[in-house]
């Protein structure tokens, strides 16, 4: 084991661990971020989304030695943008007034999608918002209200 | 979306005043959503502050995890544990340790805890022994060492060749023979539907946490606390106070959460008791898909008496439910199928037949619309190929059949009021342009299947430029369904639970909403404030709600058959009631608003606790099966269009109108939320959702093999609600969880027949049943698919 260092919303990290601990556990049980929740373990439904450099991963899939020197974005992170301290962002303010958001579980992973789909230039077209949160299960809301709400963000309808 | 209000009986509710400003759908309104109370813990979710159990820390717990059978029958003979490993560090429990019964029993006293040496193994991932550990990698390393000895015994997978029956009923009415020998066209079908997981997004969970009173306390995802608790006391030997059960943030529930965590919870605090510390049993999704209750498979058989001019005269239904290994919520499944089987529609003449019988599978159990989306989807599809048969089109002969007010169930129920089956018809057939959309496929089907026939007739320019033109090879088709859905529970329920929910006025001046009724995603949290509120005239901020720990609330029955913001919500609405003439007593007759600080100074805390009242006028015989098997009833509507490949086979759902009727609609944006989400769920049921099973053993056991539906598989949703309110509740709500679930699937159905002429009448629609049906279909060659 060797020390493994980067950079978790803003704030440098150092943990001894195993390469191959998934970056899942490292968040939710070394750094005590248990926004990122684990739905299957194996890549398919998307509510451990986090942003590795920017890039949409599934954090049960990422092992550690992956994530040496490199910058991790958690849903913990996304309010850091808020207008008031522990507020929420814009794209949080959306969900939370469209209604996109039911039990909750896929919620973090859900902004984390959606901030990628937007930090890469995506637009309010809907065809093109489910794509980008395509990777992403959500058993509650029928994805409409996901939809409409990332499209208001994108479309700067939501202050 | 659309709120439609009907015109109310003459026993009407009073709208209760809601903390609401309507606002327009699109426009915000900071801090409001369209003018509503945003989710009262959505801040706490959207920031990834909300705890769900798998995020609660108990330092120094141990992790547990179950030992379960690897075949579907036998008989167990020992449990021998490797004596080349060192058991010192863990521990293992077996059945002889229970302290109280081995039994974990919903309706029939049938299944174990944990099944003890000498034992019948009853199906492929049933629990046999239990082990914990104080980290991962020893349980992981452990658990492969403990061998379980068997003697197969002979399996039963057909629920018709099974000869234990788990419940059987026969209801009916009027004279079957005389109905069928005046039809002029009798029609028979059979329709089968396969295991549908639930599929919460969070895996079911719970953490076991010893007392020093001797007592237990868990941690957990759930939705009917005491369920878990009355389990706890049962098979632990605990007093009402020894067991507590407090519930965490719960991702999603469908009924997966109903009856199943009971056994999870004893699990855990079979293990947490023995080892003197905290055990955390968290499912994997590979053991949440093999073990946990799925919906129940069905084969349901209709032979149907009709009139030339589309009415019914005549109906025989057999419904057969696959119960699984054990009993679980199976009878009460089964009586909602059964009632719910001839669907919405007047018949003089009815005999329906249902049984549900053991298999060994796991068990199955509760999943939104409990029994009824498998027999709606039967009973829709028959009725579409009747209509087929007839000439005439879907939507005509719902409006010549569905039920209107003052007509009678088969249960010789009248329907007095709050009926909106022809309104939610109108409102979808409008909505979604049913007619012109359904001729302009057909046209297209009859341009395809000449364009097939080359050289065959003549074609317009247009319709040469159509074929040759837009997205090449696919079809598209438009389907239509009706569904009723019985308010909260069947018969005579809610009168065996007597449910209580408390309101207090406490010390400090606040108001305390006490319920044991959950927040699973659907919105409890923001609608009780809202409704007491409404009734106190204060506004909804200043109303908490309690957490759900049985240590402080009461029973208020189970968070299931859309029952919570009807019957809880009735009971809340009551208690404000009482409470705010309490307090205004005191203060002669001063608004609450003006007096509630003062009182609670005076007078410290003020709690009224309400029990639930039979609705008057609602009677029900559970021998006989006649009266009022729900005190109201649900409609809703639904029209689906998809294209499908005519390659591949392969079904796109791109619109979906919902039309639903809940009688008072609490909060538009959360009430259209779980039309949209049980209308997604029925869509997997119609396309995608699937169990194959070998030997017992579910092929679709992780997440890669049973799929749901993503955002690309979703289509783009409209929502219309109409309100036809229930007199017996004070609020006139009817609930909404369940009532999109029961529609959705047989709208697809229809909507691939729109497109491709062929009746599929096994779910899922897959590919190859499509071109089985296809094949099987004689009678319409010229639509078949190249």
């Amino acid at each position: 084991m060797s020390a493994i260092r980067f950079l978790v919303n803003g704030a440098p990290a150092e943990v001894d661990v195993p390469g191959m601990r998934r970056l899942l556990d490292v968040l939710r049980e070394d750094l005590g971020l248990t926004g990122t929740k684990e739905g299957c373990g194996e890549g398919e439904c998307g509510a451990c989304s986090v942003l590795l450099d920017g890039d949409l991963v599934d954090a049960c899939l990422v092992p550690m030695c992956q994530v040496d020197g490199r910058i991790v974005r958690t849903v913990e992170g996304l309010s850091v943008t808020a207008r008031e301290p522990g507020g929420l962002d814009v794209l949080q303010e959306a969900f939370l007034q469209f209604g996109a958001a039911q039990c909750g579980i896929c919620t973090p992973g859900m902004l984390m999608a959606a901030r990628a789909y937007l930090d890469a230039g995506g637009g309010p077209d809907p065809d093109a918002i489910r794509e980008g949160i395509a990777g992403n299960l959500c058993r509650c809301t029928g994805y409409q209200k996901i939809v409409d709400a990332i499209a208001a963000v994108a479309a700067g309808e939501v202050a | 979306m659309t709120t439609r209000t009907m015109p109310r009986p003459a026993t009407s509710p009073e709208r209760s005043a809601p903390d609401a400003l309507v606002l327009e759908t699109g426009v915000t309104a900071p801090g409001r959503a369209r003018g509503f109370p945003l989710r009262r813990e959505g801040p706490a979710k959207l920031t990834g502050a909300a705890k769900y159990a798998d995020d609660l820390v108990f330092p120094g717990a141990w992790y547990g995890v179950t030992i379960r059978s690897t075949e579907p029958r036998a008989r167990l003979l020992a449990i021998e544990l490797d004596p080349d490993v060192d058991w010192s560090r863990v521990v293992v429990v077996t059945a002889a340790d229970i302290p109280g019964e081995n039994l974990v029993s919903a309706i029939k006293e049938d299944q174990p805890v944990l099944v003890p040496v000498g034992g019948e193994i009853r199906h492929h991932a049933e629990p046999v022994a239990l082990l914990a550990a104080p980290d991962r990698e020893t349980l992981r390393l452990l658990r492969a060492h403990i061998r379980l000895v068997t003697e197969a015994l002979p399996p039963v997978f057909d629920p018709e060749r099974s000869d234990h029956v788990f419940a059987e009923y026969q209801i009916g009415g009027g004279d079957l023979e005389t109905g069928f020998a005046v039809a002029d066209l009798i029609l028979e079908g059979e329709y089968r539907v396969g295991h549908q997981e639930q599929l919460y997004i969070e895996n079911n969970a719970m953490i076991a946490v010893p007392a020093e009173d001797g007592g237990m306390a868990v941690h957990g995802s759930l939705q009917c606390p005491y369920y878990v608790h009355k389990a706890m006391m049962k098979s632990l030997d605990l007093n009402s106070s020894q067991a507590r059960v407090i519930q965490a943030e719960t991702g999603g529930g469908f009924g997966g959460k109903e009856e199943f965590p009971s056994i999870i919870a004893v699990h855990a605090s079979l293990l947490a008791g023995k080892c003197g510390r905290p055990v955390r049993m968290i499912y994997d999704r590979h053991e949440d898909l093999v073990a946990t209750t799925k919906r129940h498979p069905a084969i349901i058989r209709h032979r149907t008496g009709v009139m030339h001019d589309g009415t019914l005269v005549a109906q025989d239904i057999e419904v057969v439910m696959d119960g699984g290994a054990y009993c679980t919520l199976t009878p009460v499944v089964l009586s909602r199928g059964a009632l719910h089987s001839g669907g919405p529609y007047r018949c003089a003449n009815v005999r329906i037949r249902a049984r549900a019988t053991r298999t060994n599978t796991a068990p199955n159990g509760a999943f939104r619309g409990f029994g009824a989306p498998q027999v709606e989807f039967a009973m829709e599809t028959h009725l579409n190929r009747i209509a087929e048969r007839l000439g005439m089109s879907p939507a005509e002969i719902r409006r010549r059949n569905a039920y209107e007010l003052d007509d009678t169930t088969p249960t010789g129920q009248v329907l007095r009021e709050s009926v909106a089956a022809q309104e939610v018809l109108r409102l979808a057939v409008e909505a979604s342009d049913f007619e012109r959309v359904r001729a302009s496929n057909q046209a297209a089907a009859a341009l395809r299947a000449w364009g097939g026939a080359a050289g065959v007739g003549t074609a317009s320019e247009g319709q040469v430029a159509r074929l040759h033109s837009g997205p090449a090879r696919t079809a598209s088709g438009i389907g239509l369904a009706l569904a009723w859905h019985g308010a909260g529970f069947t018969g005579s329920g809610e009168v065996h639970i007597g449910s209580v929910a408390s309101v207090e006025l406490t010390e400090e001046g606040r108001v305390r909403v006490l319920i044991g009724s959950t927040e699973m995603g659907q919105g409890t949290n923001t609608i009780f404030p809202l409704m007491v509120a409404g009734e106190l005239g204060i506004v909804a901020d200043l109303v908490d709600m309690a957490p759900v720990d049985t240590a402080f609330v009461p029973d208020s029955g189970p968070t299931v058959a859309s029952r919570t913001a009807m019957v809880v919500g009735g009971l809340c609405i009551e208690a404000a009631r009482r409470l705010r003439a309490e307090v205004e007593a005191r203060h002669d007759g001063k608004p609450f608003a003006e007096v509630y600080l003062a009182d609670a100074v005076l007078h410290g805390a003020t709690r009224i606790d309400q029990r639930f009242e039979p609705y008057p006028g609602v009677t029900f015989d559970d021998a006989t099966y006649r009266g009022d098997a729900y005190p109201a009833f649900g409609w809703a509507a639904c029209v689906v269009s998809v294209e499908v490949d005519l390659d591949t086979a392969e079904v796109s759902v791109r619109d979906v109108v919902a039309v639903d009727d809940v009688g008072r609609v609490l909060h538009p944006i959360l009430c259209e939320g779980q039309v949209e989400g049980g209308t997604l769920q029925a869509i997997g049921y119609a396309t995608i959702e699937e169990i194959k099973l070998d030997n017992g053993r579910y092929l679709n056991d992780r997440l890669a093999t049973y799929l749901i539906p993503t955002a690309l598989d979703a289509p783009r949703m409209t929502t219309l609600l109409v309100e036809a309110p229930f007199s017996g509740a004070p609020h006139g709500a009817k609930g909404v969880g369940e009532l999109p679930m029961d529609v959705g699937a047989p709208a697809v159905i229809a909507a691939i027949h729109d497109a491709v002429g062929a009746w599929v009448t096994e779910l899922p629609a897959t590919p190859e049943r499509i071109f089985a049906a296809l094949d099987a279909d004689a009678g319409a060659p010229d639509r078949r698919i190249a």
